[in-house]
């Protein structure tokens, strides 16, 4: 214990005396505090996830009211043998991939160049920062806008740029683009977020660490692989977690700029569990669907919690 | 130490790292300009190919969105001239004013929703994040991680007994609801970030307050929230960007009454024509607040996001 005044004061106070400081106890204190947040959570939180694994178990139907009856494990097994889900994951598996690769390639890439410090970066940082600020239903909404196949801007430059005639494709509408449609309008929205934290690492490497290697001659090309990069590895893998746990809940945008379709080549699990759940109402089958899904992820992001942690310790 | 470093990248490096990331923030601006412009697009200007980049301004598109509309016969019209400007812009497609759109209220919705579950979220936080920073909650750390690991779960998946639950207790489709709601999702979050903030304020300030004769409370509110308040404004700002661009639990647990902007944004587009510019303006409208508070409070937000970040 340190010896502060404090401290000695304490000691020196007798019991008696001490507990007639007013105010509330710091233990009165901490309970008042905490409570209401603990309640929250239980209430909306706890108490539902309970709720959803009992459902999970029974072939509710919330639409019907009739007899609800106790089917174990049946709507498991029906989900893990079911091959539409399987198509599902896929989609889903595309899209995890591809936008974390193109978000990391080119978040870090403007991170990097941003750490330069040219003339001006603050203004042109807070423009790129700018669409991840957005609500993704909205976005989602209005891009279907731009790729509208006869009138949108995005055929317009492509045509533009690379020849290709605007009218020869649709981004929304045909099977093999509308998983790349999806993916390019995340890319946009969330590379800022990935670039912030890259540059929040970059920021962190002091800078006598380069200092060191410039007067050992090292290349800048190997300085780049030797320190910056095992450096912002932490950063990076942070960012590319929280992308991951965000985008395999992918909702909002998707279903407003594809629906799922064309078919449901763009169905990601999210959404299917929403027809599940709110179309079809098979309420039980989807509560099971939803347990797996989050098994998944906790999963998975422990594992990867795991890995990260190893990597920082070094 | 001269005023030379030699880390520092040279000038033409500075050049061509300032042309590609001016060259990437033009390009992911373009939507942005372009859905704004388009909310000043007449509907066929809005559809006409190749687009138009100039073209005139009106305000259609901003009427339609505020209005419902219908057809009348020639002689209604000739019986009934325009009152007012907007009235004017209406009159060119044989159409009169009926009345309001829903668009004001869906708005006003997302406003209360937003703003009263980040106040909760933020006051409710503050209070648990302080006791945790300071004080020996049992199974801090677990709850913490716990508090986290919510966090993972589809929001979809959430509103399956969300929605039950709010069905039993008649909190479907009210504002108390969303709020309640919004405030339980956004609370894990806050009180891990203030929490952080907190800890980073001093201890002995409060004791010194204490032994000055401040009560616990007393100097948790005179000592430790001035202080925390850039931390609180970062958080707020968090609670409020999720509460205003939320859609699935909107979508899923509102209909007529509490419904925010967010669901109700895509059904303007209306029947035929398909009416691009109101749609256009009603995305911009709900978009220009969150874009001005980004400007705005940029260093703030900033901190929030690495913050996370680096703290982990």
């Amino acid at each position: 214990m340190s010896d502060t005044p404090l401290d000695r004061a304490a000691r020196a106070t007798p019991p008696r005396v001490a507990r007639r400081i007013r105010g509330l106890s710091d233990r009165a204190i901490a309970w008042i505090f905490v409570a209401p947040t603990i309640f929250l959570l239980l209430a909306v939180n706890i108490f539902p996830l309970i709720w959803t694994i009992r459902l999970s178990f029974t072939d509710f139907k919330a639409n019907r009211s009739r007899e609800v009856e106790w089917i174990g494990l049946r709507n498991y097994e029906r989900i893990l043998t079911d091959s539409d889900i399987w198509l599902t994951m896929q989609a889903t598996a595309h899209f995890l991939f591809w936008t974390i690769f193109f978000q990391v390639l080119i978040g870090f890439t403007l991170a990097w160049l941003i750490n330069k410090k040219f003339h001006g970066n603050d203004l042109w940082t807070t423009i790129i920062v700018l669409p991840m600020m957005l609500s993704p239903a909205v976005v989602g909404n209005f891009w279907t806008f731009l790729y509208q196949p006869q009138i949108g801007l995005f055929n317009y430059i492509v045509e533009f740029f690379t020849g290709i005639p605007a009218s020869s494709f649709q981004m929304i509408g045909d099977v093999a683009l509308a998983p790349w449609s999806i993916v390019i309008v995340d890319t946009w929205m969330w590379t800022p977020f990935v670039m912030l934290i890259c540059l929040a690492g970059l920021r962190s490497i002091p800078d006598y660490i380069y200092e060191a290697a410039e007067i050992d001659r090292a290349s800048k090309w190997r300085q780049f692989w030797t320190i910056t990069v095992p450096m912002v590895l932490p950063f990076l893998m942070l960012a590319v977690l929280f992308r991951g746990i965000e985008n395999f809940k992918m909702f909002d945008l998707v279903v407003q700029l594809t629906g799922g379709g064309p078919g449901s080549v763009t169905e990601l699990t999210s959404i299917n569990l929403k027809r599940e759940a709110f179309e079809k109402w098979r309420t039980g089958y989807s509560s099971a669907y939803a347990i797996i899904l989050f098994v998944t992820v906790f999963g998975l992001a422990s594992i990867y919690v795991k890995a990260l942690n190893k990597v920082k310790e070094r | 130490m001269s005023a030379y470093s030699i880390t520092e990248p040279s000038a033409r490096t500075k050049w061509v790292a300032g042309v590609l990331v001016i060259g990437y923030a033009l390009v992911t601006i373009l939507p942005l300009v372009w859905i704004l412009m388009t909310g000043f697009k007449s509907p066929s200007d809005a559809i006409s190919y190749p687009p138009k980049v100039i073209f005139e301004p009106t305000l259609e598109g901003y009427v339609n969105l505020f209005t419902t509309r219908t057809r009348q016969t020639a002689e209604y019209l000739a019986a009934n001239p325009p009152q007012t400007w907007y009235e004017e812009i209406v009159r060119k497609y044989d159409m009169v004013i009926a009345g309001p759109s829903r668009y004001g209220e869906r708005f006003l919705n997302s406003v209360i929703i937003g703003f009263g579950s980040t106040f909760l979220s933020i006051f409710l936080g503050t209070l648990a994040a302080y006791a945790f920073s300071r004080f020996k909650v049992p199974l801090k750390d677990d709850l913490m991680f716990f508090i986290l690991s919510t966090r993972m779960m589809p929001p979809i998946a959430v509103a399956i007994p969300i929605f039950l639950m709010f069905r039993s207790l008649g909190l479907s489709d009210t504002h108390l609801g969303m709020i309640v709601l919004y405030t339980a999702v956004n609370i894990s979050l806050a009180v891990w970030l203030l929490k952080g903030f907190i800890d980073e304020i001093p201890r002995e300030y409060e004791e010194a307050a204490m032994i000055d004769g401040y009560t616990r409370f007393g100097a948790f509110v005179k000592v430790v929230l001035p202080q925390a308040v850039t931390g609180i404004a970062a958080t707020a700002i968090f609670c409020l960007i999720f509460a205003w661009n939320e859609y699935a639990f909107a979508l899923l647990l509102t209909s007529g009454n509490a419904q925010t902007a967010p669901p109700f944004i895509p059904t303007i587009i209306g029947e035929g024509g398909l009416d691009w510019p109101a749609v256009a303006a009603g995305a911009t409208l709900f978009l220009l607040p969150v874009l001005f508070f980004t400007v705005l409070l940029r260093k703030q937000l900033l901190r929030g996001i690495t913050f996370g970040a680096v703290r982990k």
